[in-house]
Formats: C-alpha cells, structure tokens, sequence
C-alpha cells in the first residue's frame, strides 16, 4: 500500500493496475456517505432492540417497545367502529322517509350499504343489483317477496330458502322432471304462460296449445300464481304478467322453468350483521330504484334471541 | 492626495495582500476542484441601493401577504390569499376559484413565462439579479454574515485564523440567525395554506397539524441549504435558467458588461500618469471582490453571472477616484460594443419586434383572463352515468337508467335547481323525493356540491342503443342556467 501511485490531478491513488495506459482511481467513499452507513448500522441494531426483529422458532423478538401492528389495527378498528356506532344506531330505528329527510344520515346509509353490497351481495345480484340468471335483479321495480324497506330488510334477515327458522320459503314443483305433467302438457302450460304475459307480442303463443294448457294452469299453478297470474308475494310467487324473467325470458328457458321448478337460496344475514347496517343495506337496495313505500308497519318478526352484533375482531364480521 | 496609491484605503491595500482572485472564472476551473468560499465585499452605489429596496419590498410581500385580510361575509374565509387544500379552494382577493377552475393558474404561469422572456429581451436576466428568490435569500444571508463577521477581508482572516472562542462565537451567532431567518421562510410559507392568525398561534402551542411542522422544517432546511451553504453553486449546477437565457437574449438585449473597448489594454495606473494609449481599467480588480457569484465580469458574458450589477457599482466608485467617465461596466448590449468598434454612436433599443411580439402575447393571455373572470359560470353540473347495470327494465316494459348529478353552487347564497332532461320523446325523470309542483327541484346549499340520484324512463318502443340526453339546470330565481349532455342506454328485448 506505501508505494501506490497517486494522480497528479485530483490527487487520488490509483487502483495500481493499468490496461492499455488506462489507469483507475481508488476513490474512496466520500465521507458523508461512510459516516451515514455507520450511522444506519447503529440505527440498526437500536431497532432490533425496540422492536420487532429477529425470528425465533415460532415466535419472534418482541422489542422492549411492544409495538405490534396486529393490536394497532385492531385497535383502530374498534375506534372506528365505535367512532360509527351513534350513525348506526340512528339507522336501525330511521324508517325510509325518516332517512330520506336527513342528508347526513341518508349519505351515510348510502355509503355503508354500498359497501357492505359490494362485499356480500354482488357476487350474485351483480354491481348496482343488475342481477344475473337465477339472481334476481334488485334495480327494477319488480319484486317477488315484497319492495318496501321493511320487505327488502325481512328478506335479508331471514334470507330466502335458507337456515332461518323464518326463513321466506316458496317451492314451485318440478312439473317436469317429477313426471306431475307429461311434456305435452309442460308444453301448453308454458304456451299459456305466454300468452298471458307482456311477452306474448314477442313470441307469439300457439293459440291452440294456451288454451289447453289455460286447464292445467289453472288446476296446476293459479294457487300460487293468481288466476290471472298477477303472482303472490306472499307465497313468493312472481308476476306472470310482464316480461322478466328470473330464469330467462325465451321460450325454451320459460319452458325449462316449469319443467325443473328451480328456485334459488338467499342466505340470512341477521346473525351476520347489526340492526344498523342491516336498514343501511335494506336502503341502499330500496334507493337502486325501484323500492317501493313502506305499507303500514308489517310484523317483523323478530326473534327473541336477537344475536348482539358482532364482536371486534371475528373472523366472519364484516369491517363497516 | 499626494500618496500613489489608487485608492488610498487600507482596505485597498489589504484587498492586494490577499488578491481578489475570481474564483469560479473559466481559468479557476477544474474538474476534481473543491468549492472555493466566495466573499463579496460590500458595494455601494446605485444598483446596490436597488436591490436593498427589491429585498424589503419582495420580502415584505413574502411575509405580509398571509396576514392580509379580506372580507367576504359571515362565516366565510377572510383570509385575502389563501389556498385552501381542505375546504379545495383557492382564494385570492376578490377571485375565489374551485378545483376544476385551475385553468386560470395556467393563465398566470404563461404571463409569468412571457413576462420573463420580455425582461430577458430587455434587461438580460433581471430576475436573477434583483427578484429570484435565491438572490433575494442570498443577499439577505450575505447581509447577515457581514454584519456578524465584518466585510471581505474581514471574514476571509477569519475563515483562515485557527478557531478561538471568539471565532466560534461569531459562526454560532451567524448560523443561529440564518436558522431563525430560514425558520421564518416556513414559517410563512405555511401561512399561505391556513388561516394565519389561527395557525400562528397553533404553531407556538404545539397544536398544529404535524405536516405543518413537517414543511417548516423541509422549508428551513432548504432555506438554510441554499442561501447559506450553496448560495451560487444553486445558479450554476442546479438552475436550468442560465442554459435557456441564451435563446432569450439578442444582442441588442441590455446585460451587465465590461467595455473591453473603452477598458483595454488594463493596467495599473499611478496618479498624474497619462491615459493616453491605455484603456480606462486599472486592474483593481473591484468587480471581482463584490461579485457574489466569484467571476471576473472583464472575461465577458458567462453561465455565472447573474446580472446582480454590484461591479458596476464598484467599478463606478474606482472611476470616480481615478477621475474617469463613469460606466467601464455598464448596461450595455453586444450591439452597442460592434456600433462602436466602426466608431458608431451607441443606440438603444428597447422597441424590437420581438419585445413588440412578447408585449402583445402578454396583452392577449391578459385579456383572457380578465375576460374569463368577469364571465366567470357559478352554476355548474355534471353527470355521472351508472355503468351497471347499464339500463333497467321495469314491468311495464319501460326503461330506466340512472344518474348521479352534482349540482355545483358556486355562490355564497342557497339556490333552488329546476333539473330537466330532453331527448327521445317520451323520455322523463323519475325523482319523487325531489319533485315540488309538478317539477323536479333540488335545494342546492351555498358553496357546494349536492349529489343528486335520480332516474330517467323512456317508453318500452326507445330502441336498443344509445339515445342522447341533455340535463338541464335552471336556477328559478336568477334564471342561471347549466347543461351537461348524456346517454340514455336501452337494449334489445329479453
């Protein structure tokens, strides 16, 4: 090292090597920088011992500070929660015009149902209730078990053909497939259907074959279905009369529906959610468009067993 | 007078044992140097004068401004000029402008362009000598370090004295103040972002905003970084102005110059010895010792110089001792030094085509903008289409799609909004919470923006596709209107 050579220039050594008459300085760290990477290495082992650091087995070092962002979270979630709660309890006792008449709070019903409808309803009855085959779309103004707010919100508390000893139950035979009509006749009862319906200018029902099925119809499906198929909703039975359908508005697919009686399931959810984001979730569904003014205060039905809502910290509690 | 000496000062003689040498001239130059430290001494004379009052008059605006006050009614912002991130306002005086309204800061930043571009064609780089901030800060540092530490030789002794208490005591006075003074510069910067009084008060009792404290600190570091440490290292490296200058200025352009013409052959001159045959530059080597950028203004036009014209200042002064015109550096163009090289008179000029051309585009952008201004809409709205479900179809066979409108209110007083729609026949708004008499009303609040959810049907024969829409909103009071234009979606039947 004593006898390297320096650079007349800047005075810096050499690296001494040489490749064709090319030197390369030895330029030493600056010392700005040298001076920040010990500070860094200090810093460091400083950090290892106030915090969180080093693996160990199954565990971890803790740190004489304590810090973890598991409890953070936590507990800013609970702060959250409860920073909502007065909101959410405004809400579960706010009928639909009460929260109409409040912006605050109708914003804010808005906002949570958005959010909890993206969460767990989307999936099936598409972004904005557009809904899909089988999943009823929500943003019309058609409904098969009610469309008042306090409908929409008996419906999500005890779902559809789901585990809620309330739950909304309706079951259309399978006319088909359990051989209770032969497929001659599934065919007229499906032409009747037809022609009753706002579809009829669309798919020009067989006269001959609406008129034998008109019988059947009316020995087979008027109970639920009405007379004159103006549906039931409280049996569930949806309006024959117009032109949308639940499982497909073609004749093939009408066809198969008295054929096979399907019928989806809605889970409840009022053990899932509080009173409070469920009349946020009824509201947002009511608002989409077609909710309908509530009728005089129905019997809700509520059981004794109210479940509390959910605890912190759960692992199937929605974060609101 | 009777000594031979040029300026018979003691300064002067001191200025010759240490050598005022240009630190930062081409010849200084290398690429592996080290920074030398720049003293300036002071100058006096007209130039410094004027920038003392450019100094007090922009910082006064700088510190000032926050404070002033503006009336615009009860329960509203009085701060005069106030950008308000929160509240997502800019106010300034009489303008109050919204978010979607940045397009008149564009306005400003292009006069602001053009209005450099002019002085550069007029003056050269005006703003770098009198109104940058980075000179007005520097300057202000210099004023500062002069005070504590003396003038020229007197700081440059000190710097190379061994440290004692006394040394130490004057570095720690100087950087205490320069970081007070850097402190002061966030300090009030911040004020521009809040309500001064309110955060001035917040800042003292700790109970501020910590992004306040944050751009303090980030402002006073800067402040303190680059007019105490970097000062004209900040011009030269960092600055992109003096590389564009050059396609700013033309030769009639006005510039701090040495008339090599009138100055040369320079060279030491004793009292009572004849001018003749020699230029006017004694080769003091005044313009040198004062210049805060470390050049020698004799080589010329350079990327460093900043046009300050402290030389000509100091070179003023060496004329008048010496008995000889005025003016050896000078506002002068590279026009005026060929007119005289074939023995022309100097001409000035200040009307060319292209400070005709920036005049007029600065008229231009000026009228617009007042024009804008004072045609300036309070009623705005837009429209928002929900994409899903793209259109809905009711039982009776009719279709809605739906909308979301804000309705923007940009006055200090409630007004009550007639929404309408035109388009297909048949084709009306469904609202019922808004409906008042027949027509659908919303109540948009003072200063505002309301969300309004509302639908729109159109008859079951619409056709699939998309339709055009026009929403409409009508202030029923002052008949104000606002138009945003849509689409009405229907699809094929089921």
């Amino acid at each position: 090292m004593a006898d390297r050579e320096r650079d007349s220039v800047s005075g810096t050594e050499t690296t001494g090597h040489e490749w064709d008459g090319l030197k390369e300085l030895d330029t030493p760290l600056p010392r700005w920088w040298l001076y920040i990477f010990y500070a860094s290495i200090v810093v460091a082992v400083v950090y290892w011992v106030l915090m969180p650091a080093w693996p160990i087995g199954n565990g971890y070092t803790k740190g004489v500070l304590g810090f973890s962002d598991r409890i953070n979270v936590t507990a800013d979630v609970g702060a959250l929660r409860s920073a909502r709660a007065p909101m959410y309890q405004r809400l579960a006792n706010a009928s639909a015009s009460e929260i109409a008449a409040d912006p605050e709070l109708q914003e804010f019903a808005r906002a949570a149902g958005e959010s909890v409808f993206g969460d767990y309803c989307r999936t099936c009855h598409g972004a904005g209730g557009a809904g899909a085959p089988g999943y009823p779309v929500l943003a019309d103004d058609v409904w098969i078990w009610g469309g008042s707010l306090a409908d929409i919100e008996h419906t999500l508390r005890v779902g559809v053909r789901a585990d809620h000893p309330d739950t909304r139950m309706s079951m259309m035979p399978a006319f088909g497939r359990d051989r209770l009509l032969t497929s001659q006749q599934v065919d007229d009862v499906t032409e009747y259907a037809i022609s009753i319906s706002a579809a009829s200018s669309r798919l020009q029902p067989d006269r001959a074959a609406a008129a034998r099925g008109e019988a059947i119809y009316q020995e087979q499906c008027a109970a639920c279905h009405g007379a004159t198929g103006a549906g039931d909703r409280s049996v569930g039975a949806p309006s024959l009369n117009d032109d949308l359908w639940l499982y497909g508005g073609s004749r093939e697919e009408i066809r198969r529906q008295v054929e096979m009686g399907r019928g989806g399931v809605m889970p409840s959810w009022e053990r899932r959610f509080d009173a409070g984001t469920l009349r946020a979730l009824a509201y947002y569904v009511h608002e989409m468009g077609g909710g309908e003014p509530d009728a005089p205060p129905a019997p809700v039905t509520t059981p004794a067993a109210t479940p509390e809502p959910a605890q912190n910290g759960q692992p199937n509690a929605p974060l609101r | 007078m009777a000594k031979v000496t040029l300026i018979d000062t003691k300064a002067r003689a001191n200025e010759h044992a240490i050598d005022a040498r240009a630190v930062n001239s081409k010849e200084a130059r290398a690429l592996y140097k080290k920074r030398e430290q720049i003293y300036p001494k002071l100058a006096h004379g007209f130039f410094r004068n004027l920038k003392w009052a450019a100094m007090i008059v922009l910082l006064g605006i700088y510190y000032v401004t926050p404070w002033l006050r503006w009336d615009r009614g009860d329960g509203r912002v009085d701060q005069a000029v106030l950008i308000d991130f929160e509240g997502r306002r800019f106010y300034f005086f009489f303008v109050e402008l919204w978010p979607q309204e940045v397009y008149y800061i564009t306005g400003l930043l292009i006069l602001a362009a053009f209005a450099i571009f002019l002085s550069s064609a007029l003056f050269g780089r005006v703003w770098c000598g009198y109104a940058c901030p980075q000179t007005v800060w520097t300057d202000l540092y210099i004023y500062v370090e002069r005070a504590i530490e003396g003038d020229r030789n007197a700081r440059m002794k000190l710097d190379a004295a061994s440290w004692s208490w006394r040394k130490a005591a004057k570095k720690i006075a100087k950087h205490a103040i320069w970081i007070l003074i850097a402190a002061a510069t966030g300090g009030a910067w911040v004020f521009y972002f809040g309500d001064a009084p309110t955060l001035f008060r917040n800042i003292f009792t700790g109970q501020a905003d910590p992004v306040v404290y944050l751009f303090i600190g980030l402002l006073t570091l800067t402040t303190y970084a680059l007019a105490g440490t970097m000062r004209e290292q900040v011009c030269t490296y960092m600055c992109p102005w003096p590389r564009i200058q050059a396609a700013m200025i033309d030769k009639d352009a006005l510039s701090v110059t040495y008339r090599g013409d009138r100055g040369e052959p320079r060279g030491p001159h004793k009292k009572g010895d004849s001018w003749e045959g020699r230029g006017d530059c004694i080769d003091c080597r005044q313009c040198v010792a004062v210049c805060p950028q470390g050049i020698d203004i004799r080589d010329g036009d350079q990327l460093e110089c900043i046009n300050c014209a402290l030389c000509i200042d100091a070179c003023d002064d060496v004329m008048k001792k010496v008995g000889r015109p005025l003016g050896l550096i000078a506002y002068d163009s590279y026009a005026n030094l060929d007119r005289r090289k074939q023995g022309n008179p100097d001409r000035y000029k200040l009307i060319r085509p292209r400070t005709i051309l920036y005049g007029v585009l600065m008229a231009v952008v000026a009228a617009f903008m007042i024009y804008g201004l004072a045609t300036r809409q309070t009623l705005a709205l837009n429209v928002i289409r929900d994409r899903s479900p793209p259109f809905v179809r009711l039982a009776d066979g009719t279709v809605r799609n739906d909308y979301a409108l804000k309705l923007i209110n940009m006055t200090d007083r409630a007004r009550r909004l007639q929404i309408e729609v035109e388009g297909p026949t048949g084709v009306h708004l469904l609202a019922p919470a808004l409906v008042l008499d027949g027509e659908v009303v919303a109540e948009a609040h003072a200063d505002s923006v309301m969300n309004v959810r509302i639908h729109v049907v159109a008859p079951a024969n619409i056709g699939a596709g998309s339709h055009r829409l026009r929403f409409t909103i009508r202030d029923i009071a002052s008949g104000d209107v606002a138009v945003s234009d849509s689409a009405f979606l229907a699809g094929s039947t089921p």
